[in-house]
């Protein structure tokens, strides 16, 4: 794999993230509890969609195949997402939706802090602003997950059903394969032994708040990133989000 | 005849946030230069928030105002880095907001008072809002909801 492929690679990782965690929590616009969160679900993808157009935009200049950021999103089919597993997964109730976010969040604030220090200046650019958006995210997800962990009988317990789901998903972050060890070695991205380290004393932190047990097992799906095997629902959302597309070739307004 | 740069930022302190419209494009602080690069005004825009509606709107309006001052090559320049902070929003913008109902951006991440009773008694909704750049808040004295420009 050269440098170049490397960096395509990472960058579709990067972007393919937060546009399918986007599109999801885009899918409750209009269905949240209670207006304030649904105003703060929308804001969030929104944030999420604006970060996937400079990463995916970035992607297409390093390709320099003429691809664009849409064309990226919208024209390419399930087995060439680079997103992690734990992005896709379903939005379930509210409590599971806030769930994926402070487990996502949690890595996203972490890693976006190492990456505002990568050695490719666009990373570094992207990451600082995106960064600052994030922050906001995760004081809202992580203050959510307490709540709800500290809540009522009920709201604990759909909340460590959430954990427990999600929780296989969460190694798969950490893992690291050809592409990270290149972009590591390229000083760009960080080492994820330590990305895990710092992850799990904030999640820890959090979870102890909430009144929640962290699983025992640390057992780990992969095949998101990679592309090598996504589940299911990525290829259920795809044909909502891509719907257009797929209808009408080549729309453009 | 070219107009010079101080000129030409005269013009863009009259165009209007699309969405808050009281404050400027330059009071918000996303006008980060203007330059002359032989016959085309560059403009350097910096976005607010990476998914904010309101950028392409505001690149826009810039490229509209300018072409009716008779500026016809314009090159809009989209700059994330350094990025966008509410410290650069400028004193005029901030008692402009805070007059039209909208607590200004405080270092103490939360607004100093209601900026309809100037009440300090406050209780924040949420910290997101009905733009990405605004917070929810409430003045538990005249108990009216308001938008804070939050800090980022």
């Amino acid at each position: 794999m050269t440098d170049q492929t490397a960096l395509f690679e990472y960058l579709l990782r990067l972007g393919d993230n937060t546009l399918v965690l986007g599109h999801r929590v885009s899918e409750w616009c209009g269905h949240a509890p209670v207006l304030e969160e649904d105003i703060a679900l929308a804001n969030t993808a929104l944030d999420l969609i604006g970060q996937t157009q400079m990463w995916l935009g970035l992607a297409g200049e390093v390709e320099g195949a003429g691809r664009s950021a849409d064309d990226l999103a919208m024209l390419r089919d399930v087995w060439d997402f680079r997103n992690l597993l734990l992005v896709e997964q379903p939005n379930g109730d509210f409590g599971q939706t806030l769930m994926r976010q402070c487990l996502f969040d949690v890595f996203h604030v972490e890693l976006l802090t190492e990456l505002t220090r990568a050695s490719d200046g666009n990373i570094a650019a992207i990451a600082a602003k995106a960064l600052k958006e994030v922050t906001y995210h995760l004081d809202r997800s992580s203050e959510t997950v307490i709540g709800l962990g500290d809540g009522t009988e009920e709201s604990h317990r759909r909340m460590q059903a959430a954990l427990d789901l999600l929780w296989p998903y969460v190694g798969e972050m950490f893992t690291p394969d050809a592409v990270d060890d290149a972009m590591h070695a390229a000083r760009i991205a960080p080492d994820l032994t330590a990305l895990r380290s710092r992850f799990d004393i904030r999640i820890n932190d959090i979870l102890t708040e909430a009144t929640l047990t962290k699983p025992d097992s640390n057992f780990a799906q992969s095949g998101g990133k990679t592309g090598f095997r996504h589940t299911e629902h990525l290829g259920h959302m795809l044909t909502q989000m891509q719907w257009l597309q797929r209808a009408y070739p080549g729309a453009t307004w | 005849m070219t107009p010079d740069v101080s000129t030409i930022w005269g013009w863009l302190d009259q165009v209007p946030d699309p969405e808050i419209p009281v404050i400027s494009v330059v009071d918000l602080g996303i006008v980060r230069d203007v330059t002359w690069e032989g016959d085309t005004l560059e403009v350097a825009v910096t976005p607010t928030y990476s998914g904010c509606p309101a950028t392409s709107v505001i690149s826009m309006d810039i490229e509209t105002a300018l072409h009716d001052r008779g500026v016809t090559n314009v090159r809009i320049k989209t700059q994330i880095a350094p990025p966008w902070t509410t410290d650069w929003l400028s004193d005029k913008g901030r008692a402009k907001l805070a007059d039209y109902g909208i607590a200004p951006p405080s270092p103490a991440g939360g607004p100093d008072a209601c900026p309809r009773c100037g009440g300090a008694h406050l209780t924040r909704i949420s910290q997101f809002g009905s733009t990405p750049c605004k917070a929810h808040w409430r003045c538990d004295d005249c108990l009216e909801p308001f938008d804070y420009f939050k800090c980022i």
